[in-house]
């Protein structure tokens, strides 16, 4: 293990967020299955009360939970000088078994964290608790993926060794490695680029729909849904070449570094905003005819597609912009 | 969005009153807070600093270096193993390096000796750094006599004392001649301390080692990458001891925040009574809550930060500095760039105001979610 103040920091932080969200999931467990509004006991009343606890805990966590996703993105690519060949965050990722795991687990736990908090903004703007079973219903499988997200992460923190060989973005994503991140890198980029138009513009089009008349909307939460891992994808195998002036370096770690003005945070974060908000709209659309929420979620509803829209807008303006001023001609 | 944010500003200012009035008790709290913070930040700047530090003294090294070993240890290099390298594909200059280590009884302390490349030092003479200079009172056409390998005293005039800009390299640096080190040491000619081996590609270093290392098996080549890594490893490590006996600090201090957010005085339980009898609901009294942790927090976060910056850039780190750079008589005497970065904010608000906030939570329910007439009762 590296002993670095990042690593401690991040073991520390990632253990307390998973304990607080398990907590909170057991706890969460009376409310699943016995919540009655009706009754008007003691146990009731502690229930209800409960239920501030168990959010302020998940809100708390989610919170943290968002921040530490790119804090690890950042100490992985600050740790990379530890590992011979590496030279990003794909290198150090790559030096353990457990890297790329972590990563995944700690993306998925931050989509559904995001989801989780936005289904409890709506849910405190209902008098009768309308979104709880729903909420609570979710929050075993939030904390199930943080909880494995911070044992993924502390295999991977506890197993590294400095000074090992390992292999890098050139060798990672160059398009002849058997490797799935190899396969992203491989896809030829005039489909990709056409399916990248066709979901932007089907996004737009469904987004504009539900907002002019209200319809549409399960389509555009499914194509916002689709279109994190498609951008991704879009951004691999094609845009990535347009920032590093390279036409065969694919991996989306180095962005994330200080010679390309870390634009690869803004990048993610507004792909992981734009699945949040747009997956949000679908999980919310059920319940806009819920008598309590009828008022507010509407307006909600209108405001998350605004964001996604937003979200993706912003991660497909600046990867046009890019192919734009690159001197990088495909 | 306008109601939302004009709530959440009489939120605000109601927490700031609210602190303001249990002042004392706040006061205390921000005062370890704050401490806390200070610590560990000081702790995460000055290594981080001591590591760009490094990284820019390396930029300068030489890309490999070539060591002959014999029985495990390090041996000096016969002139001819310069040819064989030289010829290896990639590899542009190579040359020998003369230097060694002075032991001073006067001082106690070890001086490095260099032939320098490239700086003409007349024979008879030394250039000394800074250090030394202090140490042994010497200024510019001063004797310094050393005891040579075979007994007898050679005496060097100090032509010049390098510059203080330098002394993290040059506080025990003593320059003088190539002929005058042979001399000095007894070492003879077609022999050199070690090899530097410039690499045109960077890439190709590594390779340009593995053949060197296959050329002369009994070499070993030493790539810059590796003291870089080695360094940061030890720096590292160095905060990270420190910081695992801090985390004995912090947990006391979260003990201690959680006793004083659980530990409501009469005083703040009628406030959140006649709160809810005035129509707050528990999710309101939370906000409340929340924003006057906030205000604590990022008050002591703040504070602890600007305290760390003076502690590590203005004043030389004086409480950390011997554990995390180490000590020695001729120690360096330099100043620390001031850098820190957004990263290490995010790790400094990871190790202190997420562990609060856990802390906390609890405690601040359970004052929020009072029922009013049991608050008026008791």
């Amino acid at each position: 293990m590296i002993l670095s103040p990042a690593i401690l920091a991040l073991l520390a932080g990632s253990g307390l967020t998973a304990g607080l969200l398990a907590g909170a999931a057991v706890a969460g467990v009376p409310l699943l299955t016995r919540f009655d509004l009706t009754d008007g006991s003691e146990r009731q009343l502690r229930r209800e009360r409960r239920t501030y606890l168990i959010s302020t805990c998940v809100a708390y966590a989610a919170a943290f939970e968002l921040l530490s996703l790119f804090l690890f993105l950042a100490a992985a690519d600050r740790l990379h000088p530890f590992f011979v060949g590496a030279m990003c965050a794909a290198g150090t990722l790559n030096a353990h078994p457990w890297g790329y795991p972590s990563l995944l687990m700690r993306l998925v736990t931050f989509l559904l964290a995001g989801l989780w908090l936005l289904l409890h903004h709506a849910d405190s703007k209902g008098y009768d608790y309308p979104l709880l079973r729903l909420k609570y219903g979710l929050l075993p499988l939030v904390a199930l993926a943080s909880v494995a997200a911070a044992v993924s992460q502390t295999r991977y923190f506890l197993g590294l060794t400095p000074e090992v060989i390992t292999s890098c973005c050139g060798a990672l994503f160059s398009a002849a490695a058997p490797t799935v991140a190899a396969s992203l890198a491989a896809l030829p980029p005039r489909p990709v680029g056409v399916a990248f138009a066709a979901a932007l513009l089907l996004l737009l089009g469904s987004g504009m729909i539900f907002l002019r008349r209200g319809r549409g909307g399960y389509l555009f939460a499914a194509t916002a849904v689709a279109a994190f891992p498609l951008f991704l994808a879009a951004f691999i195998s094609w845009f990535c070449l347009y920032f590093y002036e390279l036409p065969t370096h694919h991996c989306p770690f180095c962005v994330l570094q200080r010679e390309y003005g870390y634009v690869g945070y803004p990048l993610f974060l507004a792909l992981l905003g734009g699945a949040v908000t747009g997956g949000g709209v679908g999980v919310l659309l059920p319940y806009r005819q819920r008598a309590s929420l009828a008022a507010v979620l509407p307006r909600l509803l209108h405001r998350l597609v605004i964001l996604s829209l937003g979200a993706y807008g912003l991660f497909a303006a600046l990867c046009l912009y890019r192919m734009w001023v690159s001197p990088l001609r495909l | 969005m306008g109601p939302l944010f004009a709530k959440q500003r009489y939120l605000l200012d109601f927490a700031l009153s609210c602190l303001w009035r249990r002042r004392g008790k706040n006061l205390a709290l921000l005062t370890v807070y704050t401490l806390v913070v200070f610590a560990v930040a000081s702790v995460m700047f000055f290594t981080q600093a001591l590591k760009r530090e490094a990284a820019l003294v390396l930029g300068a090294t030489p890309e490999l270096l070539v060591q002959k070993l014999t029985l495990g240890r390090h041996d000096l290099i016969p002139a001819d193993y310069t040819h064989r390298i030289r010829e290896i594909r990639g590899v542009g200059q190579v040359t020998g390096r003369l230097w060694g280590y002075y032991y001073d009884p006067q001082v106690r302390a070890n001086y490095t000796v260099l032939a320098p490349q490239g700086v003409e030092v007349p024979e008879r003479t030394v250039l000394v750094g800074a250090g030394i200079a202090r140490v042994r009172h010497l200024t510019r056409g001063a004797t310094l006599t050393f005891q040579g390998y075979d007994g007898k005293p050679y005496s060097f005039q100090v032509r010049g004392v390098l510059s203080p800009e330098s002394e993290l390299l040059s506080a025990d640096l003593i320059l003088m001649s190539a002929a005058d080190l042979r001399r000095l040491f007894g070492l003879p000619e077609g022999l050199y301390t070690d090899l530097t081996v410039a690499v045109a590609n960077p890439r190709e270093v590594s390779t340009v080692a593995a053949k060197i290392q296959e050329l002369y098996p009994d070499t070993r080549p030493i790539v810059r990458e590796e003291i870089r890594r080695t360094y940061e490893a030890a720096f590292d490590w160095r905060a990270g001891i420190l910081l695992a006996v801090l985390s004995g600090a912090l947990l006391a201090f979260l003990i201690f925040a959680w006793d004083k957010a659980a530990g409501l005085s009469a005083e703040e339980r009628r406030e959140i009574g006649l709160l809810k009898a005035l129509g707050w609901d528990t999710a309101e009294v939370l906000q409340l809550k929340f924003w006057e942790g906030a205000v604590v927090s990022l008050t002591a976060f703040f504070l602890g930060t600007v305290g760390a910056c003076l502690h590590v850039f203005v004043a030389p780190a004086p409480l950390f500095a011997p554990v995390i750079k180490g000590w020695s008589i001729l120690y360096p005497r330099f100043r620390l760039t001031p850098f820190i970065s957004l990263f290490d904010l995010g790790i400094l608000f990871f190790f202190t105001v997420v562990p609060y906030t856990v802390a906390t939570i609890v405690p601040v329910w359970r004052a929020a979610s009072m029922d009013p007439d049991q608050v008026m009762r008791s």
